[in-house]
């Protein structure tokens, strides 16, 4: 676990807000960065007002992605990557394959999920880092799934770990191996799955992500079976959560979409996840992933 | 043989004689039911069980949302007959206590504390009053709903069966069955319809 102790992850927000941009402007994110294009707003949302928190978000993006606190977790990352840690005092660097080869991270994260042959599994990027911790640093997966996700003021190394993975995928586009029998008939479940209603309320991911133009409240629902929609889905992940102000990855929020959906929790890493995800992230092949980002 | 299982074995017979439309591949789907099985933990309230289909979610996972016409028909009728009436027959009570409830959108979830009362969640799919300007877009619109449809005995009839149980209009409406499932009580579906259809409530100025 990393404690955060830096005084910009706890007081974000005050912070970004009154951070000019020109203080960004040497960072070494700016020089691979593409020009900062402000989001259009979504026609459903265009005809109502929006509530303080969405201008808000709008109006300092653009500084706020320049100055993005998942970069803490990006340098973070990649010393957790480079370490010999775990039982086996090994560096993931030096032992795990992200599908391109051992250590090698160019590109990884917008190829996943895919299949690996050594676990005999299709497997979404998080997925796969603890499967390299639990397997090649002998980490135990039970104590990682007891706490998998960030949380009060510290997140697990995981989530450093992915988002420095991540962020090695930045403006590259999404490449998820449909074409592999094995890949598609995981991303086939995964809409399945999202298509499943149950529970006290009969919800699916379908009944708040089925369609275009719709909203919960004043909140835009991705439509999740286009391209457009499911890349919105997967864009900003890792994400570092205003709302809370915790660094969040892409399983977090499958996780708290079910929890959204009234259904019991899934379990961590598990099989409903990598499925959804695959669904997700391989609706959304072709798209420009622009890297670890910043949600409201 | 428990209730339940003799309604969905009965509904399978009437399937299987139906010619169902073209639907997602059944492979995948009993894919994602054993996943549905084996990868969740229970949480908070949100217990295991949540993951069984009932016969109507049953029905409407199977066809993509569309139930033949004819099954769907009889599924319709028989959420409608179970749909529970106030004893002295009133339907209509306070818009102000509608208005509120309306609002909330608690309840159910894991993080929920299963002690409070739940919320109607209706802003978060529908626009109902001129005020709130913060509504989702799941729903129709249910803004100036009494002055355009009337607020009459049948009106009322069919507000309160709508809010309880969506599912015995439109068997596989996105709404959910708040009386049906027990989130909301007659006392509150009143307010509701009273929210909804009496005219001094913001809804119908
Ligand atoms: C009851 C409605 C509802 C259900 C059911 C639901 N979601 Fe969501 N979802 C939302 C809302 C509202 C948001 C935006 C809220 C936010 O950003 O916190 C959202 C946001 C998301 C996002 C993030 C979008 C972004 O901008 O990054 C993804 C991805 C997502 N949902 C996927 C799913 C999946 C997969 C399921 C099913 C397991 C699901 N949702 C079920 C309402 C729902
Ligand atoms: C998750 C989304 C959702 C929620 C929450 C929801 N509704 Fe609905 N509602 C719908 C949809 C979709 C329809 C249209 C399809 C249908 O009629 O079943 C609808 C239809 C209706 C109708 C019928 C409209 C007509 O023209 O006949 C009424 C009345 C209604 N809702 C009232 C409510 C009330 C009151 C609540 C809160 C207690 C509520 N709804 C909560 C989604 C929702």
């Amino acid at each position: 676990m990393i404690d955060i102790k830096y005084p910009i992850a706890l007081g974000v927000t005050a912070a970004l807000l009154v951070m000019p941009p020109a203080v960004t402007a040497g960072t070494k994110r700016a020089a691979v960065k593409a020009p900062t294009t402000k989001a259009k707003p979504a026609p459903a949302a265009a005809a109502v007002e929006k509530d303080a928190a969405t201008l808000d978000f709008e109006k300092h993006r653009a500084e706020m992605e320049d100055a993005s606190p998942a970069e803490l977790f990006e340098a973070k990352g990649e010393d957790l990557w480079k370490s010999k840690r775990g039982l086996k005092n090994v560096s993931l660097a030096e032992s795990c394959d992200l599908g391109s080869g051992i250590g090698v991270v160019g590109g990884a994260y917008v190829g996943m999920p895919r299949y690996f042959a050594d676990a005999d599994a299709v497997m979404d990027a998080e997925r796969r880092i603890v499967w390299c911790m639990v397997e090649k640093q002998g980490f135990n997966f039970a104590e990682i799934a007891k706490k998998p996700f960030a949380s009060g003021n510290s997140a697990p190394d995981q989530t450093s770990i992915v988002t420095y993975v991540a962020a090695q995928s930045r403006n590259m586009k999404i490449a998820v191996p449909l074409n592999d029998p094995r890949v598609r008939d995981v991303f086939e479940t995964g809409k399945e799955v999202a298509a499943y209603r149950a529970g006290p309320y009969d919800f699916s991911c379908n009944t708040c992500h089925g369609s275009d133009g719709k909203r919960i409240r004043m909140q835009n629902l991705p439509n999740l079976s286009k391209p457009e929609g499911a890349i919105i889905g997967v864009q900003g992940w890792p994400g570092y959560r205003m709302t809370g102000g915790l660094m969040l990855t892409h399983q977090w929020r499958m996780n708290d979409c079910f929890r959204q959906q009234r259904f019991p929790e899934p379990k961590y890493a598990s099989d409903v996840v990598t499925a959804l995800l695959t669904y997700m992230i391989g609706t959304a092949n072709g798209q420009l992933y622009k890297g670890p980002g910043i949600k409201r | 043989m428990n209730k339940k299982t003799i309604f969905l074995a009965a509904l399978s017979t009437a399937l299987v004689a139906t010619t169902l439309p073209v639907q997602a591949d059944a492979i995948h789907r009993s894919k994602a039911n054993a996943l549905f099985k084996t990868d969740f933990q229970p949480r908070g309230q949100a217990s295991l069980d949540r993951l069984d289909e009932d016969g109507v979610q049953a029905i409407c996972n199977r066809t993509g949302n569309s139930p033949p016409e004819n099954i769907a028909k009889r599924l319709e009728a028989d959420q409608l007959a179970r749909v529970k009436y106030p004893a002295d027959g009133k339907l209509m009570g306070n818009w102000k206590e509608g208005e509120a409830l309306a609002q909330s959108g608690r309840g159910f979830t894991w993080t929920d504390n299963p002690g409070l009362p739940v919320g109607g969640n209706c802003y978060n799919c529908h626009q109902i009053g001129p005020k709130e300007i913060s509504f989702g877009t799941v729903g129709p619109s249910l803004f100036h709903f009494g002055r355009l449809r009337g607020h009459g005995a049948d009106m009322q009839k069919y507000a309160y069966s709508k809010i309880y149980n969506a599912k015995g209009h439109n068997l596989c409406s996105e709404m959910p069955r708040f009386g049906h499932v027990g989130a909301l009580n007659e006392e509150q579906i009143k307010h509701l319809v009273a929210l909804l259809l009496d005219p001094e409530s913001p809804v119908n100025k």
